[in-house]
């Protein structure tokens, strides 16, 4: 029999990166088959060719061993190819009936739809109630019903991204089990996950993707979490240097968090579960994790922006955040650069005087910070949303060290900055921390954390551990992958 | 740079004036396609307005006053970003708590009891306000929906009043006593022309500097632009400044109804306001939510209201027609904003 999906040779670059490179893919009928890889690896880029949302620069993709082109996600449906996304994309005014309806393109009274789902929730054990409105499922139910959807419209390859993610652990477990009862009716899964025992648990064969290049394929019958997270993580990696120790003579505690526990903030992730976390003046700690694993919530229990359930947090001066989302959470982009530096500056600032605010002296500081940190733009009247990527987090930056923070949190700094920008991020908080500041740091790029950091924690499913010094890339991959050390 | 910088301003100060020409054009094509004498009636709603010294100060003035009130506060809160729509509303609770504290305020001197009216009416605006503002920040009710449900409920309420607790003292018209001399605004001899003129000036100016210079104006302002940005990186407590904001603007609208029946109609009765409340939305927002801006927009509605009025007895013109070019002309600057501003964003891509 020819395999369900066959992806034989793809190419894709964006711009100058290579994100997949000669990836050879097949999905047999009736086989659950795991993709894995590290942030970056290429996992979705290869699934969204899949699903005709890309198209590839090189390479061919046959389905059921016929060569076809997929021009964009109607056509991989009618061929048959479902996708379930790591985000919900149900509407939640709706019921139930009403989402499988529209997403399967059926016109029927909303007696038959329902009708038709409960048969298919007989025949696929994806049971969902269509009276329901989706506002009221539970995190479970609506993954389930974004797994119908697909089934509804009649797909024989589902391709899930992370559908586990979202969801609590015994929300995960439920569905993964529904997944893996479901094989073998005539259904090919390609489950991508970070969850290496989901993907021992439930799949049939596991793909490894590392740096755009399939670096493993086989039966997981033979795998454990360490093979796989080794395969993840390279053969390399083993003997790579770890972070260098931690500077010992550092100027005192400046944060201390006991047990803090912190519920998770937004509908996905894991919140953060009793971490105890000291930061010293003048180190630089690395934060490594996975999307979703607490990172979120610690930051912003530290910046006291979320407020934690339990435990303690003592913090020894100003704390200074630079968050991910710079457009929508460091910048206001239809103010000008002085009224941001303002903003960021709050009340303890020298243009402040009682309520009032001058503007001329603010304005002069904004021009001299612009100067210094090499801020390309216009003047201390620029508006923030008309610079570039880059030279915003230049100006978010500057302010976040303008406060003179005894603790300076970054998350995700480089996010989407070419690398001469994202190298003098880098250097900033290196010299920030020369300078006594305490700073956390998290980027998702492991190998970036390494070269920066001078300790690292690791966090994975909301639980912090602290690794000892020098501890390999690969022990510090498995942490991050929820892997026992060996 | 800076020719640039000149060149925006001037988009600023053009557009509303724009607008204003367009509304005028449509409304003169509007005429003279029904068949009327269009030059006649425009002339018509010119003296109605501006005409003689007795068109400023008793018809234009007076109209002007409660618009710019209002629109003072309804600016207020958009720039916080509150979308209050029920300054009707808010402007008949304070019509309401004036007319009944002035009724038994007769035997105080006018020093205190004219305070006390307006101190009243205020605080009435201010808690019919903060009802939506509890709803939206507890239960999540949108305040869009909140402030204008509530319309409904005070002209109810006021029907009530001046057919229940404060109907006149003869039972005979669904209206209320007429205010003692004491709680009454002062008046310039011989106009219709009250205190509330110069007060509502003073406001304007105040919330230009408040804005402009102070921390809690920046503060608002930033809360309106991005209240993400403003609570992760200003640390401000947003819901505060959208509840204060809402509050503020439902103030302002109150004592507007203050204004109103210590100034202009010394009693309370049933449609009090013609739409004050919502007209004032188009004058806040043609002002571009500028307070020194709503003066201007708030004396140009005025006009054309008072000057529908002239217009309808003189050229027999129904005065809707005016809402006509009063709707032309919000759609207008609203049009110009949204092309300025995919303008900027395309600038800004680049």
């Amino acid at each position: 029999m020819p395999p369900a999906l066959a992806l034989r040779g793809i190419t894709r670059r964006f711009g100058s990166v290579e994100a997949l490179a000669e990836v050879d893919f097949s999905l047999e009928p009736g086989e659950i088959h795991a993709l894995l890889g590290e942030n970056g690896a290429g996992k979705t880029t290869l699934m969204s060719i899949a699903f005709g949302l890309l198209r590839p620069d090189a390479g061919s993709i046959s389905i059921s061993g016929t060569t076809t082109s997929l021009r964009n996600p109607t056509d991989a449906r009618r061929h048959g190819i479902g996708m379930v996304h790591q985000h919900f994309t149900s509407i939640p005014a709706f019921t139930v009936a009403e989402n499988v309806a529209l997403a399967a393109g059926w016109r029927l009274a909303p007696h038959e739809s329902a009708a038709r789902i409960r048969r298919l929730a007989e025949t696929t054990g994806f049971a969902v109630d269509p009276a329901l409105r989706v506002e009221d499922l539970s995190a479970g139910l609506k993954q389930r019903l974004e797994v119908l959807k697909a089934l509804a419209a009649d797909a024989r390859i589902l391709l899930l991204d992370e559908p586990t993610s979202v969801l609590s652990p015994p929300d995960a477990e439920a569905l993964l089990r529904q997944i893996a009862e479901f094989r073998g009716r005539g259904v090919a899964t390609v489950l991508i996950t970070h969850k290496l025992r989901e993907a021992i648990t439930i799949a049939d064969r596991v793909t490894v993707l590392r740096r755009g290049r399939v670096v493993h394929s086989g039966p997981v019958r033979s795998e454990t979490p360490e093979s796989l997270a080794r395969h993840m993580l390279g053969e390399a990696a083993d003997s790579s240097p770890g972070p260098a120790p931690v500077a010992t003579s550092t100027g005192g505690t400046r944060m201390s968090a006991r047990t803090l526990a912190v519920p998770r903030l937004g509908g996905s992730g894991s919140g953060l579960r009793e971490a105890t976390l000291t930061l010293q003046s003048g180190e630089l700690v690395g934060l490594a994790a996975v999307e979703g694993n607490g990172q979120r919530e610690l930051f912003r229990a530290i910046a006291g922006l979320a407020a934690p359930s339990s435990g303690t947090l003592e913090l020894g001066g100003t704390v200074a955040f630079i968050p991910e989302d710079r457009t929508a959470e460091a910048l206001i982009g239809e103010f000008t650069l002085t009224e941001n530096l303002v903003l960021s500056q709050r009340s303890a600032a020298p243009w402040i005087d009682g309520v009032w605010i001058d503007w001329r002296k603010a304005e002069a500081r904004a021009a001299e910070l612009i100067a210094e940190f090499g801020v390309r733009a216009r003047g201390a009247t620029a508006r923030a949303a008309s610079l570039s990527g880059g030279n915003q987090q230049r100006m978010v930056v500057a302010e976040a060290l303008e406060r003179r923070p005894a603790v300076l949190l970054a998350e995700n700094p480089t996010r989407g900055l070419d690398v001469r920008a994202a190298r003098e991020v880098m250097e900033r908080l290196r010299s920030a921390a020369r300078s006594g500041v305490a700073v956390l740091v998290h980027l998702t790029d492991l190998d970036e954390l390494l070269s920066l950091a001078s300790r690292i924690v690791v966090l994975s499913e909301g639980t912090l551990l602290e690794l000892p010094a020098g501890a390999s890339r690969e022990e510090i991959g498995r942490r991050m992958l929820g892997v026992a050390a060996s | 740079m800076s020719a640039s910088r000149r060149i925006q301003g001037l988009v600023g100060l053009w557009t509303p004036l724009a607008a204003v020409a367009a509304g005028l054009v449509v409304l003169a094509l509007a005429l003279w396609a029904a068949g009327y004498d269009a030059p006649a009636a425009l002339q018509a709603l010119w003296r109605g307005g501006f005409g003689s010294q007795d068109a400023v100060l008793s018809a234009l003035l007076p109209r002007a006053i409660p618009l710019i009130t209002i629109g003072l506060g309804i600016g207020l809160a958009f720039r916080a970003g509150a979308l209050n729509i029920g300054a009707e509303g808010q402007f008949y609770a304070g019509a309401i708590a004036a007319t009944w504290i002035g009724l038994l305020l007769g035997s105080w001197p006018r020093v205190l009891a004219v305070p006390t009216v307006l101190l009243a009416s205020l605080t009435a605006g201010l808690l019919w306000a903060a009802i939506p503002a509890v709803l939206r920040l507890r239960f999540g009710v949108l305040e869009v929906i909140g402030t204008l449900l509530l319309n409904f409920v005070a002209e109810a309420l006021v029907s009530w009043m001046v057919q229940g607790p404060l109907q006149e003292s003869k039972h005979i018209y669904p209206q209320s006593d007429p205010l003692p001399l004491a709680a009454r605004l002062p008046i310039l001899p011989g106009t219709r022309l009250h205190l509330g003129l110069l007060l509502t000036l003073g406001l304007a100016a105040g919330l230009w500097v408040m804005l402009r210079r102070t921390l809690p104006g920046f503060q608002l302002r930033a809360t309106g632009a991005n209240p993400l940005a403003a609570s992760v990186m200003g640390g401000i407590n947003t819901r505060r400044v959208f509840a204060l904001a809402l509050g503020a603007s439902g103030a302002l609208a109150g004592l507007a109804g203050g204004f109103e029946v210590s100034g202009t109609s010394f009693a309370l009765f049933q449609s009090l306001s013609p739409g004050y409340g919502f007209t004032a939305i188009a004058v806040a927002l043609l002002a571009r939510l500028n307070p020194l801006a709503t003066i201007g927009t708030g004396l140009l509605f005025a006009a054309l209201e008072a000057g529908s009025s002239a217009m309808q007895r003189e050229a027999q013109v129904p005065a809707v027609v005016v809402w006509v070019a009063e709707a032309v002309i919000i759609i207008a600057v609203v049009l110009a904003d949204a092309w300025r501003r995919r303008r900027s964003l395309a600038e800004a891509g680049t």
